[in-house]
């Protein structure tokens, strides 16, 4: 390609929501992107004038993919208004089904969203196609045939403790408003033996304690080649990762932000390696490229614009957000050592999620035998007629936060920070990019592509969720 | 994203049982961007043959009637202008979830972004070649079953039973009442006071199952589950205005003491009178259990004939 043009690649597909690209292309590389959401929703301002209590019912539905942690997030931040913590019992149900949530996630990302790009024709010459197109081919590959009901049947488990999924209101403030019976915890164990012998023949080929226990990138490269390519889905992806150097390619601004979850992952922000401490009052929402003429007030007309996402900072920077910086911001040595040259990279982004899936099922077996049944499984939460509350969560996808300002017992001002919109936020007043738009920087485009590959692999590597974003 | 989980083997291949495959979904097929825009022209122009048209989401015809606040990437145009190209040639035409067949939550309160049903955009008269209006199959989230089983009837008798709103008639036909396992306790109005207590949600909690159309304390969602059986009211999601309750979503409305929400075909005062009646007869355990976590008074037993 030896001109300079510009691409507009969508709709994107196998992400969640509504995504458009547009791509400055020369000298066969992307020179700068534009990432834009082009749909707005405008659930904040449903939600103004309304009971508190109702954020419950409505911000879940900002979502059908996020959901539990949209509700987590709610009643995260009705408990703060309230003053509550909730009973051991209700902690665990309610890690329990964020966790079900986020692994389930993660696993839909890995075999539906993210591999099916390995199975284009442009690939037919590399010595793992044929094994990629059989496991992964979109639909009616093998993995989807297998994960599918393997996922639906591990989300059992929210129709157990949450009544269904999505959209349940047993996550409150104070806990949940199911409890579990000596009978349905032998349930909720058998629903996780049976997804942990899924992940454990299908996915990993390996003991999921051996997944997690990896440490180091040689650790993780010798781990790859101790069997064939194609023994266990996520080993396959080692090999094509190593193949087309997925580790050189779709670089984030090297800063990382996580909420904290479960007591597994610690919040914390992690800076080219530095890890300090997250203050939430350090982020602001900068409007400059969204055609939001203030937090909640839309214009489509609006000069310089270009997306309905809105670009939050923390102290006046970009952050990267997700299952990656959880494992950055914990100081996890795999992540650090993939990260270490040049911050998050697609199969980074990929690693820490499958390994992170592993981790969180094996917690999830823990948590579920120290349920006590019989015990208090909710505190009540009277709340008071006016306060400000903030709920902070990690959703599969990243950092996601709820403010939310009452008076006079009704919700005044709501405003939400989901993953997708750190992610894929457009350029601020100073112009810098937001994380997706600098991870698109140099990506390579082959003549003739409308849609290039490279570009499609990045993006798909954050796992958006677009819905969320422009909530 | 809940009908991935369609009859625990997935959309596609809850579909393929009973011959109906996909042309393209955003979240699972393979093609993107050129491609994918591609294969939505060929259907609005009708060179390929569309049986059924599913939309989730409603039509956005906002700001100021251009559709602009959902514009399909990479096209130019507004969904709503896609929406009617392709459902003029569909044979069927269906609103999948509350929003799609209602408005649903984009249209609460001040309805920020001018959002409308599908039958609304496509106009009051519209009905698909196949005949039919829109099929709403409503619900927030709608069970993976409902869309599942209804274009399956689509598929095998060209038709579908519908409701004066549009429902399938399959799970619309029921209430979600039926089935909860709460049903002892709404037989003595031995109700729940607070979030976690196992009685019944309608006098208090603001259960609306009573009057809301679905099947789903019959069929059961994800395996074993139901609102009302993890100790939530039913908000009546399958109907139009959900959104927009008269108090909360979980506290009852009532006037004078009695809730305004009574089952559509029980005269009022049958209803005070029977409960009132069921008030006084209620068993010991069963007005324990209704303020408690757990069981706390298990049923009694009768002593063994022989011992
Ligand atoms: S909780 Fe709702 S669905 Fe269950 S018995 Fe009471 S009114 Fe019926």
């Amino acid at each position: 390609m030896n001109t300079n043009s510009r691409l507009i690649v969508g709709p994107f597909n196998r992400v969640e929501g509504d995504l458009e690209v547009t791509l400055d292309i020369s000298a066969g590389q992307v020179q700068s992107a534009r990432v834009t959401a082009p749909m707005y929703r405008g659930f904040e301002r449903i939600l103004v004038g309304r009971p508190p209590e109702d954020a419950l019912v409505v911000a879940p539905r900002i979502c059908g993919i996020c959901s539990v942690s949209q509700s987590v997030a709610a009643a995260r931040a009705l408990a703060s208004v309230a003053r509550i913590a909730m009973p051991d019992n209700g902690r665990l149900l309610t890690d329990l089904m964020l966790a079900c949530e986020n692994a389930a996630d993660h696993l839909t990302h890995f075999v539906l969203f993210f591999m099916p790009d390995f199975v284009r024709p442009t690939y037919a010459d590399r010595p793992w196609f044929a094994a990629a197109e059989r496991r992964f081919a979109a639909i009616h590959g093998e993995a989807s045939r297998q994960m599918v009901p393997a996922r639906a049947r591990f989300l059992h488990l929210m129709g157990l403790l949450a009544g269904k999924w999505p959209h349940s209101l047993a996550l409150q403030p104070g806990g949940v408003t199911k409890g579990v019976d000596s009978g349905e915890r032998i349930r909720l164990l058998g629903i996780l033996a049976d997804f942990r012998r899924q992940l454990e023949q299908v996915l990993f080929a390996d003991s999921l304690e051996n997944i997690a226990a990896l440490s180091s990138r040689a650790a993780l490269e010798s781990w790859a080649d101790q069997a064939p390519q194609d023994h266990g889905d996520f080993r396959l992806f080692l090999h094509i990762a190593r193949d087309l150097r997925l580790d050189q390619s779709g670089h984030g601004p090297h800063r990382f932000l996580s909420h904290g979850s479960f007591g597994l992952f610690p919040a914390g922000q992690a800076v080219s390696g530095a890890i300090s401490a997250f203050d939430p009052a350090q982020v602001a929402e900068d409007l400059t490229s969204a055609w939001m003429d203030t937090p909640a007030l839309p214009d489509a007309d609006k000069a310089g614009a270009y997306s309905w996402c809105k670009a939050p900072r923390l102290s006046g920077q970009s952050f990267e957000t997700g299952a990656l910086a959880r494992a950055m911001v914990a100081a996890d040595s795999l992540a650090r050592d993939l990260c270490a040259d040049k911050g998050g990279s697609v199969q980074a982004r990929v690693v820490i999620r499958l390994v992170e899936l592993a981790k969180l099922v094996i917690a999830m077996e823990n948590w579920t035998k120290r349920i006590k049944p019989g015990e208090a499984i909710c505190e009540e939460a009277p709340l008071p007629l006016h306060g400000h509350g903030l709920g902070l969560v990690e959703a599969a996808r990243g950092a996601l936060s709820h403010r939310l300002d009452m008076d006079g017992g009704r919700i005044r001002d709501y405003a939400i920070i989901a993953p997708t919109t750190w992610n894929f936020s457009p350029r601020d007043q100073a112009g810098n990019p937001g994380p997706l738009e600098q991870a698109l920087q140099g990506a390579p485009v082959q003549d003739g592509e409308t849609t290039p590959i490279a570009v499609q692999h990045i993006v798909r590597s954050f796992d958006p969720c677009m819905a969320c974003t422009v909530h | 994203m809940s009908l991935l989980a369609a009859d625990d083997m997935g959309l596609v291949h809850s579909l393929e049982r009973f011959g109906i495959h996909l042309l393209w979904h955003p979240s699972l097929s393979m093609e993107c961007g050129a491609e994918a825009v591609a294969i939505l022209e060929d259907a609005a122009s009708g060179r390929i043959k569309v049986d059924a048209l599913c939309v989730e989401g409603a039509a956005l015809t906002g700001p100021d009637g251009s559709g602009r606040f959902q514009i399909l990437s990479g096209t130019g145009k507004a969904m709503t202008w896609w929406i009617k190209a392709i459902a003029a040639q569909a044979h069927h035409v269906v609103a999948v979830g509350s929003c799609a067949a209602f408005g649903g939550f984009p249209a609460a309160e001040d309805n920020p972004t001018d959002s409308v049903s599908l039958q609304d955009l496509l106009g009051a008269d519209f009905r698909a070649q196949g005949g039919l209006p829109v099929i709403n199959v409503a619900g927030c989230a709608p069970h993976p079953g409902w869309l599942v089983e209804s274009l399956a009837e689509l598929a095998l008798s060209g038709t579908c039973a519908l409701d004066s709103l549009g429902r399938p008639r399959a799970f619309a036909d029921h209430l979600a009442h039926h089935g909860c396992g709460r049903n002892e306790f709404y037989e003595f109005k031995a109700s729940a006071a607070r979030a976690s207590d196992r009685g019944c949600l309608m006098e208090n909690l603001g259960c609306k199952a009573t009057q809301a159309p679905g099947d789903c304390n019959i069929r059961r969602w994800n395996g074993y589950g139901s609102c009302t059986d993890a100790g939530y009211a039913c908000i009546n999601c399958t109907s139009p205005d959900f959104q927009d309750p008269e108090a909360s979503f979980t506290e009852t409305a009532k006037i004078a003491g009695i809730p305004v929400g009574l089952p559509v075909d029980m005269p009022k005062a049958w209803f005070v009178a029977l409960a009132a009646l069921s008030k006084s007869a209620t068993p010991k355990r069963v007005r324990a259990n209704s303020h408690a976590d757990h069981v706390v008074v298990p049923p009694a037993r009768l002593p063994p004939k022989h011992s």
